[in-house]
Order: structure tokens, then C-alpha cells, then sequence
């Protein structure tokens, strides 16, 4: 590669991510209400909030009394409003109706386009999570909060690496739709382990200790409990590094898959008169 | 006179097909074969079709092979499900063929190289591009990135376009918000931005009023005539393919029935001229019959006879001579009628492997 290349290639790839952030933004910003509305739907994690409060008001459950089990559920939901995405829908929509042409005509690849989209909606995520983290803090202050400032060092890495843990996957179940008309079934399975497995509703720490052997290193706890974890100053040092070299090497294999199965699915990718 | 323009935009000339040595783009035994699931209706066949499936295999294009040279325009004809769409989306890279090559400008579609995806553009009536909540501006915007078109060159191609398609009003209404032709129309602009070599138009003229059909027309034309650029047009409005069209394709069944221009497909399929001729008054219909000519329908006043080209200027003249004309018109066979006797007279192939395609004399 020669240099001019060298220099050249990452200025144009960035040059692209920005119109295409730029043209997310604007979509995003065009669906605002319907949104937002879909953003608050997810309220799962206080309904879980009051339940589990309930449970610790007169004893704590493990390391969780009242206040942790706020702090806990409601980081939980800002983790979740902040790094969920909607592209398996999109995605197989676009593969059964055979609107994914539009994209396949294009000379940029469809999953940059994807992920481009997805990324322009993370600041109007922000909009609803930062009035959460302040309702939290204004609530039950600082004090249930991490005080190792490698934790947050890290939470950044590890937020990113949840959302693009649960984007690869989406893409991965959305690829297998150019083979399976009901791929999309597979991302219902998904949700239903996940609601169980990532700590969603209970902390993975009041799992039994064999079953949370297990947990500790499925994908579940990577998209949600593992960035709350951090926040909340849960892992030692040394756990919090396996476990974020753990996520990003999920990312990486999920990620390859999804493009692998993409781009032989569409050698057989047909859509009659789409 | 009256008559039906087969000449169209370009006068056509009797056979276009160019050497395959100047080709732009060669097709050589192009298949394209879907496997499809099978079933009857009813809750019955549903629970049967659970313990054994049955699949058919359909033949949407089976074999095909053309050449076509750089900056021609070429209609392609069929009915429903002949295989004219699937083989624009073969040409275009977006589905991968079942058999046989194909090179467009030196590239195998399938692989979608970015220098291939470059030079080409697929417009299709039914299929939109633009971004639906967003005005077609952001769209052309958003394929400056995408292109890499430096923006002087952006801005001067954009401001041909909204001239050539009077587009500049429209361009920043939310797409949603237009009227199918002027949607249509920033279709068009957003799929040109970035100056391709070949054009593949699938139905673009769909639902449009016939004002909106003869504007896009013209700018496909002009756009053809002034850039250069090859156009592969799919189209069920014979006078889409009539005026932009000099070489036509005909495909039924996934073959290539005819190859050539227009008026030699309507020579040789309808070779007959249709001669209509409206009288002053009702006359006994023994004295049509005298002219010796094939008289076809005789209602009041108007005659239609149909008649060899030999034979044109005979019954022409003697019908001028004895009976009292007040108009007469000389025409081809309608092209909808033309084409429904080629369909006709190519029924599905019985087998596999059946002997292919009509070749064009």
C-alpha cells in the first residue's frame, strides 16, 4: 500500500461515516416522536426496580439492599435505552420485501450502512438517558457508584462493545433471513434468554453459583449487566479486563459471522419481481 | 396518414445487434433458476406439506446471451414474469446467476466491485431509493459521499439535472410528500449524480400520467444522446420502447424470442398493412370486396382492410379511384397486437433443455 493510499483511504472512509451519521441523524430526528415513544416503552427494568425493593426492605439480598437494587435497575435501563438498535427488523424487512437492492447498488457495504444509521440514533438515546442518570444521582446520590476510576476508564469500552455485541448479532440473525423467511424467530429466542440471562431482572450475582459460572461468560451479560457492573464498581480489576477482552472477542466473532453468512446468502438471495 | 411512429427517437435502423468486439456488455447462456415451495390451498395440504415438501423449479431466465455496444438503448418486451426483470437485476449485480456469464464494461456483475457499482445505476418504478421521510436533497447529498463526487462537479451535474427534470421546487419536500412522477422524476436524479456509463430502467414509467411518461421520455434521451451512456429498459408501455428504443429484446419464458429493431419485428411477425379508409357514405360492401384486398371490418362509413406490403399502392389507388374517400390511413399492425402474436406463437418450453429462442432473421 503506498502511503498516499495509507493517508487517503482512512480521511475517505471518514469523510463517508460522516454523511452517513449526518443522513442517521436525520432520520433519526424525522421518526423523533415514534422514537421516543418505543424508547420509554421499556420499562421493564422499573417494574423490576419496585419488586426487588420490596424484597430488601427489611434485610439485603447478597451484596444488594434497597439502594443498590435502585442504582442497579436503574443503570440497567439507562444500558439498555442506550445500546439496544432495531436493525434485525430492518434488516429482514428490507431482505423479504427486496428493498435491500437499494442498498446493494450502492459501492459502500451495506452493514457500514447499517451500523452508520444505528450510531446516529445513540444521541437522541442520550436524550432520555441523561435526565435518567440525573433522576438517579438526584435520588440516591454517588454513594452506590463505582470509586475505582479504572471502572469508568473501562465503561466506556465496555458500553460500546454492549452495543455492538447486540449489533452483530442483529446483524448475524438478520444475514440468516437471506436463507430463513423466520429468521427473525431466532432474535425472539434471543430476548427470551436474555430477559433471564443478562440481568435484566435479577442480578446475575443472586444466580446460584453454578449457574452464575455459566452466565458470567454467555453473550447475555455482555449487552447489559456487564457496563452496570462497572458503574456500580461490582468486578475487581482483573475480572472487569478478562471480562471486556471476553466481550470485544464476542463482537469480533459475531461480527464475522454476520458478514460471512451475509455474503454467501446472497448468492442465493432471490426475491421474485422485488 | 396516420400511423404508428416505430422510429421513435432515433431512427431506427434494421438490425442493431453490434459485433461483440465493440461490446459493452455480453451475456452468454445466462440462466437464472429459482427452486420454489409448492403447496394446494386448505388446511389439509398445509399439514401435508409439513411431512413432505414439494419443490418446483422455476426457469425465470433460461439461457440467454446478447451483446450490446456502448451508448445503445434497448428496450426489453415481455409479459409478467417472462424474465425481463430478473435479467436487468443479473446485469446489475444484485442477484447472482443460476448459469452462463456476464460482463458489463470488463466487470462480472455478482462480484459488485466498487468500480463496477461506479458505472452503473438501477431505476426501478416500483422500487424507491430515496430516503422516504428525508427530501430527495439529502438523498443527493448523501450519494455525493457515497460517490466521492468532488462538490463543484456535484453541484454542476446536480443543476443540469433539476434543469433537465424540473425538479428544483420538489427537491426539499420530504419524498412521502410528492406526487409519484415528481418522485419519480428525483429518482432519476439521485440514481445520475454520479455520472454512470450503464442504465438500468425497470418499468420507470409506471402509473405515470402520459404528460409525466413523454417528460421522462425525452430526458432519458437527451441524457442517452448527450452523456453517452448505455440504457437497458424494461417497459409494459409499448411507447416508452417505440420512442427511446431502437433495438428491441423480446423474452418470454426466460428466452430470448426476438432481437432487432421494431419495424422488423412488426414486418416479420404482422407483414400485413392495416388500410383504413372512411367514406363520404354507406356503399354495398360487394364494392369493397371488388378492390381485391383482405377487408377485415366494415361498420357504417369505415372500412379496414388488411393487405401485403406489394400490394399497398394497387388497393390504395383503386380504392381512391372508385369509391368516395373522404380520409384514408396506411398503418402497421398495432405493437400490442404484434407482440401478443410473438407471445402466442411461443408457448413454455415442454422440457429442460428444449430448444431455445426465435432467432432474429
Amino acid at each position: 500500500m503506498s502511503v498516499a493510499v495509507a493517508v487517503w483511504w482512512p480521511l475517505r472512509l471518514a469523510r463517508l461515516l460522516a454523511a452517513l451519521l449526518r443522513v442517521g441523524l436525520a432520520q433519526a430526528l424525522a421518526y423523533r416522536s415514534e422514537f421516543i415513544v418505543w424508547l420509554l416503552t421499556t420499562n421493564m427494568p422499573l417494574v423490576m426496580m419496585l419488586l426487588w425493593t420490596t424484597v430488601a426492605k427489611d434485610a439485603p439480598v447478597g451484596r444488594f439492599g434497597q439502594a443498590q437494587f435502585g442504582a442497579y435497575f436503574l443503570l440497567t435501563m439507562a444500558v439498555r435505552l442506550l445500546t439496544g438498535s432495531w436493525v434485525v427488523w430492518e434488516m429482514t424487512m428490507e431482505i423479504r420485501q427486496g428493498t435491500l437492492a437499494r442498498r446493494l447498488l450502492r459501492p459502500v457495504h451495506p452493514f457500514l450502512a447499517y451500523c452508520a444509521e444505528q450510531a446516529a440514533a445513540v444521541p437522541l438515546r442520550l436524550l432520555i438517558v441523561l435526565p435518567l442518570l440525573v433522576v438517579m444521582v438526584g435520588w440516591l446520590g454517588t454513594g452506590q457508584l463505582s470509586r475505582e476510576p479504572l471502572h469508568w476508564c473501562l465503561l466506556p469500552l465496555a458500553l460500546a462493545g454492549a452495543w455492538a455485541l447486540l449489533l452483530s448479532l442483529m446483524l448475524l440473525i438478520g444475514a440468516l433471513a437471506l436463507y430463513w423467511d423466520s429468521a427473525i424467530s431466532l432474535f425472539e429466542l434471543w430476548l427470551a434468554l436474555y430477559f433471564v440471562l443478562s440481568g435484566y431482572t435479577i442480578p446475575l450475582e443472586l444466580f446460584p453459583a453454578g449457574l452464575r459460572a455459566v452466565v458470567t461468560w454467555l453473550p447475555f451479560r455482555f449487552v447489559l449487566s456487564f457496563p452496570v457492573e462497572l458503574a456500580l464498581g461490582l468486578p475487581s480489576v482483573g475480572a472487569a479486563l478478562a471480562a471486556l477482552a471476553v466481550q470485544w472477542l464476542y463482537v469480533l466473532a459475531l461480527f464475522v459471522a454476520a458478514l460471512t453468512v451475509f455474503q454467501r446468502g446472497l448468492r442465493r438471495y432471490a426475491v421474485f419481481g422485488g | 396518414m396516420q400511423g404508428t411512429d416505430l422510429g421513435g427517437a432515433g431512427a431506427a435502423p434494421e438490425r442493431v445487434a453490434p459485433a461483440a468486439a465493440g461490446s459493452l456488455i455480453t451475456v452468454e447462456g445466462l440462466a437464472k433458476h429459482y427452486r420454489v415451495h409448492q403447496r394446494s390451498a386448505g388446511v389439509a395440504a398445509a399439514l401435508r406439506s409439513l411431512l413432505r415438501r414439494r419443490w418446483e423449479t422455476v426457469r425465470a431466465v433460461d439461457g440467454i446471451s446478447l451483446s450490446i455496444a456502448p451508448g445503445e438503448r434497448i428496450g426489453f418486451l415481455g409479459p409478467n414474469g417472462a424474465g425481463k426483470t430478473t435479467t436487468l437485476k443479473m446485469l446489475a449485480g444484485l442477484l447472482h446467476p443460476t448459469a452462463g456469464t456476464v460482463s458489463v464494461g470488463g466487470f462480472r456483475p455478482a462480484e459488485r466491485s466498487r468500480d463496477f457499482l461506479h458505472a452503473i445505476t438501477l431505476v426501478a418504478g416500483q422500487k424507491q431509493q430515496l430516503l422516504w421521510d428525508l427530501p430527495p436533497a439529502d438523498t443527493f447529498e448523501l450519494n455525493r459521499a457515497i460517490y466521492e463526487i468532488p462538490r463543484p462537479v456535484f453541484r454542476q451535474r446536480l443543476d443540469e439535472l433539476v434543469e433537465l427534470l424540473e425538479v428544483g421546487e420538489v427537491m426539499r419536500r420530504p419524498a412521502r410528500q410528492l406526487s409519484l412522477g415528481e418522485r419519480m422524476k428525483c429518482e432519476l436524479a439521485a440514481a445520475l449524480l454520479h455520472r454512470p456509463r450503464v442504465l438500468f430502467l425497470d418499468e420507470p414509467t409506471i402509473g405515470l400520467d402520459i404528460t409525466m411518461q413523454a417528460s421522462l421520455r425525452r430526458f432519458i434521451a437527451t441524457y442517452n444522446e448527450r452523456h453517452g451512456a448505455t440504457v437497458l429498459l424494461t417497459s409494459h408501455y409499448m411507447a416508452d420502447v417505440a420512442a427511446l428504443c431502437p433495438r428491441i429484446v423480446v423474452i418470454n419464458h426466460g428466452r430470448i424470442i426476438y432481437d432487432g429493431s421494431l419495424p422488423q419485428l412488426v414486418r416479420r411477425t404482422r407483414p400485413e398493412k392495416r388500410v383504413e379508409l372512411h367514406l363520404e357514405r354507406a356503399i354495398p360492401r360487394p364494392e369493397l370486396e371488388a378492390l381485391g384486398a383482405r377487408l377485415v371490418s366494415f361498420e357504417g362509413t369505415q372500412a379496414v382492410f388488411h393487405v401485403e406490403q406489394g400490394d399497398l399502392k394497387r388497393l390504395v389507388t383503386q380504392a381512391l379511384a372508385a369509391l368516395p374517400v373522404v380520409d384514408l390511413s396506411v398503418a402497421d399492425a398495432p405493437l400490442e397486437t404484434v407482440l401478443a402474436d410473438l407471445f402466442a406463437a411461443t408457448p413454455a418450453p415442454a422440457a429442460p433443455g428444449s430448444p431455445a429462442v426465435v432467432a432474429p432473421p
